[in-house]
């Protein structure tokens, strides 16, 4: 029995965020001299910088400064993995709106209107916009990563039925509520600390030291909280604090960047859109025999993580599905706009995505229910259960929770109901998809599996905790803090929770790839066990009994009949003078993989989930609205069901916007155009389904070694989404009368309209065809 | 002269400091000045609902109107002689409010950034309903924007709020505030100005326009709402001279029944013209209640909506279609025309210097009139429609003795289909006979394309709008994706 784990227990900071007291970046109190910063961002797509005039910025009243890439005093490069990508632009601008200048002023207001006087002369370059244009131009940032078993390409020359397509599928904006920023203070010796927004305090500080040519021990970065990342403060945060940071050595004043949404929403980079390219052979029950994939991620002006999210895109391709002779290409290409970084599933949802459209695409042509081409081709358990990286899956659940959501959603009864309704329904349509997740979970790069935690009990009994995962609304802070309480048998307000911090746990992880709670609850668990271990001596002696006779439990060490509470065990224990402190390490174990041959381990574990997605679509105007949904997921032995049910209604309905409704839009001159959410749409209340019903896995303990057996549940269920997205294709069909349908995401009103044109227009060509014999 | 604006926060008097630009937000004026945090900027523009405040003052019937608004896109002076509510008031010490502890009981809040904003909007409900229902609630809540919840316990949130009633711990307080307030009623014209400009609050139609003829031309802004000009200074940072404002203007609040027709005064907000709307037409009604968000129709008003000429004005093509007009008054007198002659091209009007949009007078629809309003956007709620089409048609046994069929986002200004109107007229009004004016759509608008949506979408969306509203016509019911009403 536990007491702290596996309970519905509210966030921490709930009562903060209701009472508007829980305190963002910009929410500080503000320093003494406070400056303000504002960039002016590139007005050209590619283009050589001749002469950058900031005269008349600087002669605004009320401006302190202007910098240039010039005025870095380290080295400008702030990439996260290749070099290439300056503070500030060098030399060019690679996309339109990129920042080329920082102002510090008095103000805000000042420094925003400062920026607007900067004059920049540019002498054009061609700039390649499109993902078509890119492979066309063969121009990309990094080399394919190619996956492959079998002959894919005799499998299927030799199988009875082929298809063949493209797929395009667009990106989505991160849209975390709070925009990036940063506060840096100059310390002495040339030293800053500098709060930011960011998943990922540990790169933060070293690109701050790179920028600055400082040491990493002269910069401390700290995070409370973020109003939101889903992957947009992994790397993006670190222009920003550099920039204030250098601002602020140079004016040796206190310096605060905040974007404005426009500016965050044209300057940052957002999930990458993707152009896939598949063949396909199956037989007549819908096995697919042999598989060809291309998969082309946009990743825009600049690398950033773009290697480490094409390759999860080409890691999840098999989706859930057993792909006996498969080859999968990644390319990632390079564009003169924006460029695109990490988003919840990290890749992952694009490859899924394209499988799952390609399943749909098989059972449409075998005129057959796309369930049972899912059920054909799903991963066996001990059979057909190699992945395409050569991972055998040994905890695939997914056939129980196919069979258990069937039940639940009474799904072949309603599929009759639809197909019942559509038949006596001419102007409006109803569509139906369910759609599995395996989700895998470890950073892809393999040492990034690594965290840190440093727990300190006070001689009064209360205990700090810290550790590098960060909130950004997961929970994860409750989550560890809750493996802690459970671990020294202490109720949940013995602990503060501190701010993540780079003088206390170094060298940490981003807080990504969903493993936050994962790798941060492991190492926070470790070192409470050595204090544990500790305080059993301290406890056994007081008690008269044996250290491992000695259980902590109900705020208190107890043994044979008798029990101190764990402040005076605390006490005795500093008395005594025993280490009251301990840094935990935590190190994932039993992954690898060679990226060389294709093979390995890359995951320790999956984690499983199905949806059921029902529509209902306005033939005359392609409008539509999701009318049920029933979601299934998997998250272990769950250490907080009310959090992860928080992260699997959000996540999914995440995964909806991004199918449906968010749609990026760059004009021709490779500006975007929709940075604002007066024209950018994410979901509001009434866009979730009018009939929600959504269940956590029951009874189901992670058979691999995690933090009370739980599973990780940040990323895996937006992917529940692909459900929703896929009904609207169903729909279009039953509008267009045809079971050939092409449907590109997001499947905005508009593109459901014109994919029911199209598909009556295909109909009536091959009707006609048919009928003159051709 | 200058003299300060006033306003009532926890139960006190706040004066504005004199120098408190005349551009100056209440977001900003909180967080800055007041360095009252919990407001948060989300969007700057009203899109997102973060900044979400109540503002409260005394309704006609003297009762308290508690009204939620984007404080990102209000100025400070606006709130002059009202009372404000933010989230940082709501809690008495350690105990939430009602709607606070509703939020934390279903885990309404993830990373919490928005969670100020839909505590007011919530806030805002809780002071004009007595109970959550499903539809109103949704319609409360969609100018917030919540990106981790996925909005399911917010909405339990909605419900939960009002387990102990609705007593909350300013009720017993109204009857002393709305005294507070009407302490704060000015004798003249409100004139706040700072070596940066002038915020100018006129109380008549006359001063109003005596005011316009009297200010040098140049930039000078009235201002109704602020939906739209509060952008012009978070996103443009434009400075003007002076702002006028119409919010105070007696006459421009009006709603007058003249029995055939509806007068709307130009500064009389959505939320309060709602009611003679829906008289007008439910189709009207249903339309403007996806008009921005809550906050934006507690804001915007209907004459400002017409006057910034706008192509994709939403209530435009519906007011056109049933055959608005519009007065515009000077210091020289006043003056109707046809609304849909006020557009002459993309954002120009036929408003002259010294001149205001002083009320909009719209028929009442007969017995045999028939209406649609439809609204296409990517998004249902507050979303800039791709496509807003709005028909008229008298049929006398079946046959169109006349049709107004007016569009929003097919050209420049909202226009009406004049080739598609004529086929019609004469003609039965049936699913064959609709086809020939449904094709000289296509000779009647060449759309644009752009972020919103496509030439090729707008121009099919609009012909199958039109062959919709046949169907519905013809058959007397209405299809739609969206749930019944």
């Amino acid at each position: 029995m536990t007491s702290v784990v596996h309970k519905p227990i509210k966030h921490d900071s709930a009562p903060k965020h209701v009472a508007g007291t829980a305190r963002y970046i910009d929410d500080l109190p503000e320093p003494e001299g406070l400056l303000h910063a504002a960039l002016y961002l590139s007005e050209r797509t590619h283009a050589k910088i001749l002469k950058v005039d900031v005269s008349a910025a600087l002669a605004l009243p009320g401006v302190i400064t202007a910098i240039t890439v010039d005025d870095v005093p380290g080295d400008p490069d702030i990439a996260p993995v290749v070099r290439g990508e300056p503070m500030l632009a060098q030399g060019a601008v690679e996309f339109h709106g990129q920042p080329v200048v920082a102002i510090a002023a008095i103000d805000l207001p000042t420094a925003r209107r400062a920026a607007r006087l900067v004059k920049v002369e540019y002498e054009d370059l061609p700039a390649i916009l499109s993902i078509t244009d890119a492979i066309e131009k063969q121009s990309f940032l990094l080399p394919p990563l190619g996956l492959k078993r079998g002959d894919a390409t005799a499998a299927i020359a030799k199988a009875p039925h082929r298809l063949k397509g493209d797929l395009n599928i667009g990106g989505q904006d991160h849209f975390y509520l709070e925009g990036q920023a940063s506060l840096a203070e100059p310390r002495e010796d040339g030293d800053v600390i500098v709060r930011c927004s960011t998943q990922h305090p540990s790169e933060v500080q070293k690109l701050i030291a790179r920028v600055l040519g400082a040491p990493m021990h002269a910069v401390t970065v700290e995070c409370r909280r973020m109003g939101g990342g889903f992957g947009g403060k992994e790397t993006q945060a670190a222009q920003f604090a550099c920039i204030a940071a250098v601002l602020a050595l140079k004016t040796a004043r206190p310096v605060k960047l905040r974007l404005d949404r426009d500016e965050d929403m044209i300057i940052t980079g957002k999930r990458h859109d993707f152009l896939s390219r598949y063949e396909v052979g199956f037989d007549a029950e819908g096995r697919i025999l042999g598989y060809e994939l291309t998969l082309a991620g946009r990743g825009g002006w600049a690398a950033d993580l773009t290697g480490a999210v094409v390759d999860r895109a080409v890691f999840h391709a098999d989706s859930s599905y057993w792909l006996p002779d498969v080859i999968i290409t990644g390319l990632c290409c390079k564009t003169n706009t924006v460029s695109n970084t990490a988003f919840r599933g990290f890749g992952g949802p694009q490859g899924m995505a394209t499988t799952e459209y390609v399943i749909d695409e098989i059972a449409r042509y075998l005129n057959r229910d796309p369930l049972e081409i899912r059920l054909a081709n799903l991963y066996g358990k001990d059979t057909n259960n190699v992945t395409p990286y050569f991972q055998t899956i040994t905890d695939n659940i997914l056939p129980e929770l196919f069979d258990e959501l069937l039940a639940s959603s009474d799904y072949k009864r309603r599929r009759q109901e639809i197909d019942t309704f559509n038949a006596q329904s001419p102007y409006l349509k109803k569509g139906l998809a369910l759609t599995p997740v395996k989700f895998g979970i470890s950073f892809t790069t393999t040492f990034l599996n690594q965290a840190g935690a440093l727990v300190l009990v006070y001689e009064d009994g209360s205990v700090q905790l810290n550790h590098g995962g960060t909130e950004m609304g997961q929970g994860v802070y409750i989550k560890v803090a809750q493996v802690v309480a459970e671990t020294f048998g202490i109720s949940l307000d013995h602990i503060r929770i501190t701010a993540t911090r780079t003088d206390k746990v170094p060298n940490t992880s981003a807080t990504a790839a969903s493993a936050g709670a994962d790798l941060n609850g492991k190492a926070a668990e470790t070192a409470a066990l050595e204090i544990r271990g500790r305080l059993a001596v301290v406890a056994g002696a007081m008690l008269g009994a044996a250290p491992d006779q000695v259980v902590f439990a109900n705020d208190c060490a107890s043994a044979g009949g008798k029990s101190a509470t764990f402040a005076e065990v605390a006490h005795k224990a500093w008395m005594e003078r025993v280490s009251l402190a301990a840094s935990g390490f935590y190190a994932t174990p039993d992954i690898h993989f060679d990226r060389a041959n294709g093979r390995g381990r890359p995951f320790y574990y999956f984690a499983y989930g199905v949806a059921a997605t029902e529509v209902l679509v306005d033939c005359f105007t392609g409008e539509y609205r999701f009318t049920r949904a029933d979601l299934l997921h998997d998250c272990g032995t769950s250490l907080n069901p009310a959090i992860d049910l928080g992260q699997v209604e959000g996540g999914y309905i995440q995964g909806l916007g991004w199918l449906t409704m968010e749609e990026l839009w760059w004009d021709d001159k490779g500006r975007l155009r929709t940075h604002a959410p007066s024209i950018y749409k994410i979901p509001t209340a009434r866009d979730l389904p009018e009939d929600f019903r959504v269940q956590l896995v029951s009874g189901r303990a992670n058979p691999a070694n995690t933090v009370f057996r739980s599973k990780a549940v940040g990323e895996p269920p937006l992917m529940l989404g692909i459900s929703g997205w896929l009904a609207l294709k169903d729909a279009v069909a039953a509008a267009a009368g045809t079971r050939q349908v092409h449907l590109d995401a997001p499947a905005t009103p508009e593109r459901v309209l014109l994919a029911i044109e199209a598909a009556k227009r295909t109909a009536t060509a091959v009707a006609t065809d048919m009928a003159a014999g051709t | 002269m200058s003299e300060p604006v006033r306003f009532v926060s926890r139960g006190q008097v706040v004066t504005v400091a004199p120098d408190v630009p005349h551009t100056m937000t209440v977001l900003e004026y909180l967080r800055s000045r007041l360095r009252r945090t919990g407001s948060k900027e989300g969007c700057a523009e009203g899109d997102c609902g973060a900044c979400t405040v109540v503002v409260a003052d005394a309704g006609p019937d003297g009762r308290l109107r508690h009204r939620a608004v984007n404080a990102c896109i209000l100025f400070v002076h606006q709130l002059d002689g009202k009372a404000l509510f933010t989230v940082d008031d709501l809690a008495d010490g350690e105990t939430l409010h009602p709607v606070q502890q509703a939020m934390v009981e279903t885990h309404g809040s993830q990373c919490g950034f928005c969670t100020p904003g839909f505590v007011m909007s919530l806030f805002g409900y809780y002071k004009t309903h007595d109970k959550a229902d499903d539809s109103s609630l949704k319609d409360a809540l969609a100018g917030n924007l919540c990106r981790c919840t996925g909005y399911r316990p917010i909405l339990e949130a909605g419900e939960k709020m009002y387990d102990g009633g609705r007593d909350d711990r300013f009720a017993p307080q109204e009857a002393a505030l709305r005294k507070q307030l009407s302490g704060l009623a000015r004798e003249r014209m409100l004139d706040h100005s700072t070596p940066e400009g002038s915020f100018l609050a006129p109380r008549t139609a006359d001063e109003l326009a005596e005011l316009l003829h009297r200010l040098p031309a140049g930039e000078n802004w009235m201002l109704a709402g602020g939906t739209d000009v509060g952008l012009w200074v978070t996103k443009q940072h434009r400075v003007p001279r002076s702002i006028v404002y119409l919010g105070r203007v007696a006459e421009l609040q009006q709603i007058i029944d003249h029995g055939d027709r509806i007068e709307i005064g130009a500064g009389v907000t959505y939320t309060d013209a709602y009611q003679s709307i829906e008289k007008l037409h439910p189709a009207f009604a249903r339309m403007v209640r996806r008009l921005g968000s809550t906050q934006i129709r507690n804001s915007g008003t209907l004459g400002g909506n017409i006057a910034n000429g706008s192509p994709i004005g939403d209530s435009m093509p519906a007011l056109i279609a049933l055959g608005a007009t519009l007065k515009l008054q000077s210091k020289a007198g006043s003056h109707e025309m046809p609304l849909e002659d006020f557009f002459l091209a993309y954002r120009k009007t036929a408003l002259q210097p010294g001149e205001f949009v002083a009320s909009v007078t719209v028929q009442k629809p007969g017995k045999d009139s028939h209406v649609g309003i439809y609204k296409l956007s990517k998004r249902f709620d507050q979303d800039i429609s791709a496509v807003l089409a709005a028909f008229h048609l008298v049929l006398e046994d079946g046959v169109v003795k006349s049709a107004r069929l007016a569009f929003g986002g097919m050209a420049g200004t909202p226009a009406r289909a004049r080739k598609a109107e004529a086929l019609l007229t004469g003609q039965r009004f049936t699913p064959d006979e609709v086809e020939p004016a449904v094709a000289v759509l296509a000779q009647d608008f060449t759309p644009m394309s752009d972020m919103r949506a496509s030439a090729q979408y707008r121009l099919l969306a609009a012909q199958n709008l039109l062959r919709k509203f046949c169907v519905e016509v013809s058959s007397g019911k209405s299809i739609s994706a969206e749930a019944a009403e």
